[in-house]
């Protein structure tokens, strides 16, 4: 369900660490309901970006607004509004699964009853019911990324921010993750990924491609391919990066 | 090259590889392929003798890996998953460092490193830790290679590297192949396989298939179909019920639908998807990737819970 309503709004977003610009005037629109992919070279200037949009970051000019917050004054806000995971950091090792679910549903502030319910809907569609007090460290990386991602969006947020949500999952659960990811965006949840696997871009509904700083081409895949004259959206990066 | 036999390892109650057998031959790329837990690092571990197997024997270029470890260092580079250098250090630091240690100077095997380190050369002077990720890759390849190995092990060189860095990773490693270094290298990245020159497939500590990217391919035992659709998630919904279907799973643009042999065409799955009311689907027959037969696989030997 895409919609033309912008959920996220970049107007010349600038950020400096010292002389270096790690992004360099960006501009763009997510909308409501899509997919974005977010692709670009190590050191392109991707994870800075996102760092702001999450408000973790301030950013040294421009305006920017998520999910109708101001990135400057209401970071508290977008925080709420807002699910985050990455390949890294994603849920606590020690803690169990229940653990966890009740560690971000207070973080998140959600009310008990409203936690409990939802996480006994979400451990059911995930099949991982009986494994509910197995600690986080003992389960298999697919599994934990999937819960990840469930976690993140437990709150019923308005964008979820996944950074490379599927790097060295296995090809199968790599799928299963994706089709997490459509399940999310039919309840009208806004996805924004990164990724390294050039057949992901395909799957998001408008790419944006990053290079030194900048925006260098931001269209559907189809149309990108068309304008690269590309058969697939890994030559569209091959091109446009090298 | 390399020789390994039975060698299983378990971590308390978690095996971690189960009785593999492999054998890496003089002058090969040899791809080992595989996600995040199945294996790679403990089977690698072990043959840079940093890890002892439960049992089992691995030889390297004749020596055993436990018996003759001192030796089996001297002819092995290495370059672990996780970055290892000093970041203290500069990076010619680093470099003359490791060079030292194995006995021998940069300038000696200069010329094997010469085209990856040139690459990072007017940064010499900077600390390892303040290089970027490509950087530190480049830097951390050559201090492997600076005492002339002759077997190169490479853990992960090209996780979370972005896809223009790992195709001249990939153009490097085959200019190592070409002076003559054996390779073994590691990656979850099912594409990187083609350019192996063979590969193993490797889940869960087992290794489910050991051949050359072209041969995997050409065996794959089911029919392969590439079905093309404007709402691949709504229509893979609908192949799921086709009868004697055995996977379907989305490639890029693409769905790939794999059937038992020699049960349907394109002309019965399109009339199945016309029949549930999706029109618009071009069903045609695919040839197999690397990531169709390790999913195909993996189908077969169901995990273990």
């Amino acid at each position: 369900m895409i919609t033309t309503e912008p959920v996220i709004t970049v107007k010349n977003m600038v950020k400096k660490f010292g002389t270096f610009v790690a992004n360099d005037n960006l501009n763009f629109e997510v909308y409501k309901g899509e997919i974005f992919g977010f692709i670009g070279a190590n050191g392109a200037g991707k994870t800075t970006a996102i760092r702001i949009l999450c408000g973790l970051s301030t950013p040294t000019s421009g305006e920017m607004k998520v999910a109708g917050f101001d990135i400057y004054r209401q970071t508290e806000k977008i925080k709420q509004n807002i699910g985050y995971m990455s390949q890294k950091f994603s849920l606590y090792e020690d803690l169990t699964i229940n653990e966890n679910i009740r560690f971000f549903g207070g973080i998140y502030g959600m009310k008990i009853g409203e936690r409990k319910a939802r996480t006994i809907e979400m451990l059911e569609r995930l099949e991982l019911k009986e494994f509910a007090n197995r600690k986080i460290g003992d389960l298999p990386l697919g599994w934990k990324q999937k819960l990840a991602f469930s976690i993140a969006i437990l709150h019923n947020p308005r964008i979820v921010f996944l950074d490379e949500p599927t790097g060295g999952v296995d090809p199968i659960t790599r799928r299963q993750f994706w089709n997490l990811i459509y399940e999310a965006v039919e309840k009208g949840i806004t996805v924004f990924v990164t990724t390294h696997y050039m057949d992901e871009a395909e799957y998001c509904d408008r790419v944006s491609i990053m290079a030194d700083g900048r925006i260098v081409a931001l269209d559907t895949p189809e149309k990108l391919k068309k304008q690269y004259d590309a058969a697939n959206m890994d030559e569209v990066f091959l091109k446009i990066a090298r | 090259m390399i020789e390994v036999k039975d060698l299983h390892k378990k971590y308390g109650d978690v095996i971690a590889i189960e009785k593999i057998t492999l054998s890496v031959k003089k002058g090969e790329l040899f791809g080992l392929i595989g996600p995040d837990g199945a294996g790679k690092t403990t089977l690698m571990r072990i043959l840079m003798s940093l890890l002892l197997p439960d049992t089992g024997s691995a030889i390297m270029n004749g020596l055993n890996v436990v018996t003759d470890y001192k030796k089996v260092r001297l002819i092995t580079g290495y370059m672990p998953g996780r970055f290892s250098l000093y970041p203290d250090l500069t990076v010619e630091e680093n470099l003359k460092f490791f060079a030292t240690v194995f006995g021998t100077t940069i300038e000696e095997n200069y010329h094997l490193i010469k085209d990856i380190y040139q690459q990072i050369e007017p940064f010499k002077t900077r600390r390892a830790g303040k290089l970027s990720g490509g950087m530190k890759q480049k830097l951390a390849l050559s201090c492997a290679l600076i005492h002339k190995p002759e077997i190169l092990i490479l853990d992960e060189p090209t996780t979370g590297v972005d896809a223009v860095s790992r195709k001249e990773f990939w153009e490097m490693l085959k200019r190592l192949k070409e002076m003559g270094i054996t390779i073994l290298v590691s990656t979850p990245y099912m594409d990187e396989a083609s350019l192996c020159d063979r590969i193993a497939l490797i889940q869960q500590g087992r290794l489910m298939d050991v051949a050359t990217p072209h041969t995997m391919i050409n065996s794959f035992a089911e029919d392969l179909w590439a079905v093309r659709t404007p709402k691949i998630y709504d229509t893979s919904k609908f192949l799921e019920l086709l009868p004697s279907i055995l996977s379907v799973n989305s490639f890029g643009q693409v769905l790939h639908l794999v059937t038992k042999k020699g049960v349907h065409t394109s002309d019965s799955i399109q009339q199945f998807l016309s029949s549930q009311g999706e029109l618009e689907i071009a069903v045609e027959p695919a040839v197999a990737t690397i990531e169709d037969v390790f999913i195909l696989l993996m189908n077969h030997h169901k995990p273990k819970q």
